[in-house]
């Protein structure tokens, strides 16, 4: 400790002083902070194990998921059937695997059509000065008044139950919300500087928008996304829970869940073990959607 | 000759507690590479009209008359959101801000901000227009540019900023730069050496530059001609000596004796304007200085604000005082 101060001579801090450290990429910075979370990398190894079973389903499983009495109906966890049968003796397993890609499959698809429709709305009514503005978000409004869970079981009542239609409940629901925060951001994004000063550079207000303003308000609707996500995967179980999610013979967590919950008492892990997916899986997203606000903004990325 | 001849332009806001008239028949002259200066307080009007030069007044205000001559057409014919007026901004006239904190894009890198404008404006393609941002860096003396293409506003320091704010605005090599109170965020070094360098920018570039200011040690040492303007109007207009040496406005007065000079006997108490500015909510008609003025007369009060009288050889002044020819004004009385 006493020999410090020789050590760390003039020479070598001169030497610092003269030499740009090397950079450090913008990738490599991405990354140290995305992934210098622990309950990040939990978050998306779950998600990758989520997405691999769902690509790979037909593989994984060991019986065919919809063919009922591979087994005996109700059967209990045995090595034939890791997670039993049901009660008309489909393997429980296979379902559950094909179940993640239900899953992600309506997540996904109605929550980036949701938010790219909604983002778009959203910004163009927070930047617009005129009468847009009122306009989409008296309509957003208006959608809003209903709760999302009522909104998607009438547009699925209406149209029927089936996975398009689904998709299709869900994306509508969750419009407003992206719309919302995005106006609301926009509205506060526009006001700054760099706004009018790219006005005055001449560029135009679409490109604006979405060069300038988009990006800005990406961050916060970034961690909006994963957590819809979430939402959106535990909306589809409660549709498919109520009886108007997905057509009976394909496997959705939320139908298992409902399904398996009569028998609650004497088989619990027919309706735990979707319970439990679903749960993991919103978490997962909810983790990594923190992951990524702090490492998509490169103010965040240079302090974290 | 004049590039660019703004007249008779008026900008009103309408507001919940009345009409502001920010700017109420300014005109205003830049020739070929003349750098103007525009003084006067806060909320004079000095940047709303500027900015409705560049028909970027937001509602609730309005431009309610005038004209705005560049290169031979009228730019307040065009509309706000024209491909026209979209074509003259940034790459015609383009305009520097007051805070550099918050006048470049946060998430995007600052050598991309430049291109992206020389892609707008200029057409040119991704390796064009790196080569000109970094040959523009290098210009502004910003160190190793190659690597600082790559960084984000936050990893500059106020001053680059305010380079690459003077980058992005010679990018397109504009006829006439607008700096709208450039240095008034920085510290008193770094000001000195920016407009030292913008004051070279313009020059290598052969652009007119407008430096709108509060501060007239600023337009002291750069301006060719300079407007001193109050309540949304010219008070007094000239080339900068007449303007320093012999101001015939009492409010230009005011402002020269409250400012210490380095070039003058010591001693000299300084006196500030009493008063506080006038309330542009419904003016009277009157001359807005009225109630700060030193020298004024009964008349003064019942006679609306005059026009400009000539004082001098392309001098004017707003006031009663000139309206005959011999009634010029020495400061020092």
């Amino acid at each position: 400790m006493s020999d410090g101060p020789a050590v760390i001579g003039k020479a070598a801090t001169v030497a610092n002083f003269q030499e740009a450290p090397p950079r450090i990429s913008e990738w490599k910075r991405f990354r140290r902070v995305f992934f210098g979370r622990g309950m990040v990398v939990v978050g998306s190894l779950i998600l990758l194990c989520v997405f691999l079973t769902a690509i790979f389903a037909p593989w994984l499983a060991p019986y065919d998921p919809y063919k009922p009495g591979v087994g005996n109906p109700l059967e209990k966890p045995s090595k034939r059937h890791l997670l039993g049968t049901d009660n008309l003796g489909r393997d429980q397993l296979s379902r559950l695997i094909f179940g993640a890609r239900t899953a992600i499959l309506v997540g996904f698809v109605s929550v980036i059509i949701a938010a790219v429709i909604g983002i778009t709305l959203g910004i163009a009514a927070g930047y617009s000065r005129g009468p847009a503005n009122p306009l989409i978000m008296r309509l957003m409004d208006a959608l809003m008044c209903f709760p999302n869970i009522l909104l998607a079981l009438v547009i699925a009542a209406i149209l029927g139950g089936s996975i398009v239609n689904v998709i299709v409940a869900l994306t509508v629901a969750l419009i407003p919300t992206y719309a919302r925060v995005a106006c609301g951001l926009t509205l506060s994004v526009r006001e700054y500087d760099y706004v009018l000063a790219s006005r005055l550079m001449g560029f135009g207000n679409f490109y604006i928008m979405f060069r300038h303003v988009l990006p800005n308000v990406f961050p916060p609707i970034m961690v909006l996304v994963t957590l819809q996500l979430g939402a959106a995967i535990l909306a589809e179980a409660g549709l498919s829970f109520l009886g108007i999610g997905i057509e009976p013979p394909g496997a959705a967590w939320g139908a298992m869940v409902s399904d398996g919950y009569q028998y609650m008492m004497s088989n619990p892990v027919l309706s735990l073990a979707p319970g439990l997916a679903i749960m993991l899986t919103g978490f997962a997203f909810n983790m990594v959607g923190d992951g990524l606000r702090d490492a998509v903004d490169p103010r965040l990325r240079g302090l974290l | 000759m004049a590039l660019l001849r703004v007249e008779d332009l008026k900008t009103y806001f309408q507001t919940d507690a009345g009409l502001v008239k920010a700017v109420d028949g300014v005109s205003f002259t830049v020739n070929e590479q003349e750098i103007v200066g525009v003084v006067g307080e806060s909320g004079c009007g000095k940047s709303v009209s500027w900015l409705s030069v560049m028909s970027l007044i937001n509602p609730p205000g309005k431009i309610m008359g005038g004209k705005v001559l560049f290169e031979g057409k009228n730019l307040l014919e065009y509309t706000r959101h024209s491909p026209e007026m979209r074509a003259v901004r940034g790459a015609k006239i383009s305009m520097i801000f007051q805070e550099p904190m918050t006048s470049l894009n946060p998430v995007l890198t600052v050598g991309e901000q430049v291109s992206e404008m020389l892609r707008w404006h200029l057409k040119m393609n991704d390796k064009e227009a790196k080569e000109r941002t970094l040959y523009l860096m290098n210009l502004v003396g910003i160190p190793d540019a190659k690597n600082r293409y790559d960084d984000y506003p936050h990893q500059f320091s106020g001053g680059m900023r305010q380079r690459m704010m003077i980058v992005m605005a010679m990018s397109c090599n504009p006829r006439l730069v607008i700096a709208d109170e450039p240095t008034t965020a920085l510290d008193v070094t770094t000001q000195a050496q920016l407009l030292e360098l913008l004051n070279e920018m313009v020059k290598e570039f052969q652009s007119s530059l407008v430096l709108i200011t509060h501060n007239l040690g600023v337009v002291a040492r750069y301006a060719h001609r300079i407007y001193v303007m109050y309540a949304g109007r010219v008070v007094e207009e000239g080339k900068a000596e007449d303007i320093f040496e012999r101001p015939q406005h009492p409010y230009t007065i005011g402002l020269l004796k409250c400012t210490p000079r380095l070039d003058e006997e010591e001693g000299r108490e300084l006196e500030p304007i009493t008063g506080l500015p006038p309330n542009l909510i419904n003016m009277p008609p009157t001359c807005a200085f009225l109630p700060r003025c030193k020298y004024r007369k009964e008349r003064c009060a019942e006679e609306p604000w005059p026009p400009l009288f000539p004082v001098g050889p392309d001098h004017y002044a707003r006031c009663l005082l000139h309206e005959n020819a011999e009634g010029r004004v020495n400061m020092n009385d």
